[in-house]
């Protein structure tokens, strides 16, 4: 049995036929997750300086120095990188006295940072699939991001006490401002919203839920779904980039509407985040902080938006880049920005972010040709060993030379 | 889906009755349930005023004799499965076969799924175990119902 590192379900029931090092035939693997599988072979990132190829050891020296040599350098991204690896690097900013972010500062960080510090109720996925009856999916479309997300967990299943399946026992709630494939599914459960209107939602839900008449077009359909959760008896709520980017920050009315909710029953909420270990970046950082991302180590620590990645490209003068690709993500503008900063890029592929970097340190990758662990996106912790052998240092050691370097 | 009217439509309406079935639209219907060939359709073959029809007849059927479509007619467009595994775990017949594998979401280990996913796509492998196979078939339509990309229809 393998593991699949390609998103943030970890799913653990791959099958994989090995030819040696190389992947042969796949069973249980997602289009993503093959995919992922599949990339063992091809865009590997190489040692390099300056454009020159160069070894490990040599690149991993530059590194140092360039971050070392540095007044306020950036250590950015971690999604992509095993516990251990997020461990090392939380060092490293403190050894550099550096800040330290990753993609939850522009996408769903604020949610999660709630989770964890339990202002919002949150449960596992093997909750999920036992006991949920209502499954919504707000902003996030889990048939695109995370393909196995309904199948494993959330909506088809079969579970302790949902034995009847989804036809029966289970209600998907999909509110996005298109109807998109997990739109599809729901069929008569889909809420179609304006883009930017889940606050206004929020709004007349409460007040549905309140028992007043909601503010919105279609006042009697409104009504009945607040009817539907009033009578839910475990209820999730799937969030997405869709939610997190139209809420701007404010989660004040949804926290009010999943607190009104757990009046009724009890309803958590599980983020649908990008990339296998976000959530383990995010616990890293928060056991150590209290908070997920844009923290600087410069004097004691930190936090405010200014060392966000958005802001701290600003006054940064070195970034270093660990398994992410921001350069892909990020406004035109904003990844403009980062081109100009000198960077290093530590990654199993070649990225566009990669091609921007004065220095590239190559890792091999997490659960295929290197062991670890990661969180899932529900907060389990899930170990991995490898599968195929590789001429790659691992994420976490490639980390560790650094930091010897600086 | 190809309505048994359809092909009706390309075939010569004369009930000769020399495919062995009393009327021509009861031979459409065998063709769509594939007991019957297009060659058993003799005038059909032989007469030169039919051959516009022959061709496109031909052209409809050409899904369900195509090498893709297994026996209860379905196909499965590769190109457009997102690998979910939606419908591997929505059939009824591959959750009552393997209550420790596709019935709680994992992937099949009973050895009798109908539909798995292999390299990221989704494969009919067991199709005599599909509801609506054989002649007491039940028109089941869990797979494509709960498909997002509709990758799989029946023909």
């Amino acid at each position: 049995m393998g593991l699949c590192t390609g998103c943030s379900l970890l799913c653990d029931d791959i099958v994989v036929e090995l030819d040696g090092d190389k992947i042969g035939k796949t069973m249980n693997l997602c289009r993503k997750g093959h995919a992922h599988y599949n990339s063992l072979g091809s865009e590997r990132l190489t040692p390099s300086v300056g454009g020159s190829q160069v070894g490990i050891e040599d690149a991993a020296r530059a590194a140092g120095e360039l971050l070392a040599g540095a007044e306020n350098p950036l250590l950015f991204g971690w999604e992509g990188s095993t516990l251990e690896a997020q461990r090392a690097g939380v060092d490293l900013a403190k050894k550099l006295g550096s800040a330290i972010d990753g993609p939850s500062s522009y996408s769903q960080g604020m949610i999660a940072e709630k989770i964890l510090a339990g202002e919002i109720p949150t449960c596992t996925f093997d909750d999920v699939r036992n006991f949920a009856d209502v499954s919504i999916y707000w902003g996030d479309d889990p048939s695109s991001s995370h393909p196995r997300h309904m199948s494993r967990f959330s909506y088809f299943p079969r579970g302790e006490k949902r034995q009847k399946g989804y036809e029966e026992d289970r209600e998907a709630i999909v509110i996005d401002v298109r109807k998109s494939p997990t739109a599809q599914i729901a069929a008569d459960g889909f809420f179609k919203i304006s883009p930017g209107g889940d606050g206004a939602f929020i709004e007349a839900l409460t007040a549905a839920l309140a028992g007043k008449i909601p503010k919105v077009e279609d006042k009697k359909r409104m009504l009945n779904l607040a009817t539907k959760l009033r009578k839910a008896k475990f209820g999730a709520i799937f969030t997405g980039l869709g939610l997190a980017h139209s809420l701007r920050g404010d989660l004040s009315g949804f926290t009010a509407l999943v607190g009104k909710l757990n009046e009724l029953a009890r309803f958590s909420v599980i983020p649908s985040l990008g990339d296998y270990n976000t959530r383990g970046f995010n616990q890293t950082l928060f056991d150590e902080t209290g908070h997920v991302d844009a923290v600087s180590f410069k004097d004691g620590v930190s936090y405010g938006r200014k060392f966000g990645i958005a802001r701290f490209l600003d006054s940064c003068d070195a970034v270093m880049v660990v398994g992410s690709d921001p350069a892909a993500v990020l406004p035109a503008a904003l990844a403009r920005k980062l081109a100009k900063v000198p960077m290093v890029a530590v990654g199993s592929h070649r990225t566009i972010t990669s091609g921007l970097a004065r220095v590239s340190v190559p890792t091999a990758v997490a659960g295929l040709e290197a062991g670890g662990a990661g969180l899932r996106t529900d907060g389990v912790k899930v170990e991995f060993d490898r599968l195929v052998g590789s001429v790659h240092l691992s994420d976490a050691d490639v980390i560790r030379r650094i930091m010897e370097e600086v | 889906m190809i309505s048994a009217m359809e092909v009706y439509q390309l075939l010569p309406k004369t009930n000769c009755k020399r495919c062995g079935l009393p009327t021509c639209m009861a031979f459409a219907v065998g063709l769509l349930g594939r007991e019957k060939k297009i060659e058993d359709c003799t005038p059909l073959l032989e007469e030169a005023k039919y051959e516009k029809k022959l061709a496109g007849l031909r052209e409809l059927l050409a899904p369900i004799l195509s090498a893709d479509a297994t026996e209860t007619g379905m196909v499965i467009h590769p190109e457009k499965c997102y690998g979910c595994g939606n419908c591997v775990v929505a059939c009824p017949v591959n959750v009552a076969n393997d209550p420790k594998g596709t019935a709680i979401g994992r992937g099949p280990v009973s050895g009798k799924a109908i539909l798995m996913v292999e390299d990221g796509v989704v494969k009919c492998v067991h199709v005599d175990e599909c509801r609506r196979f054989g002649p007491e078939k039940v028109l089941c339509n869990a797979c494509i119902a709960t498909c997002p990309s509709k990758a799989i229809e029946f023909i």
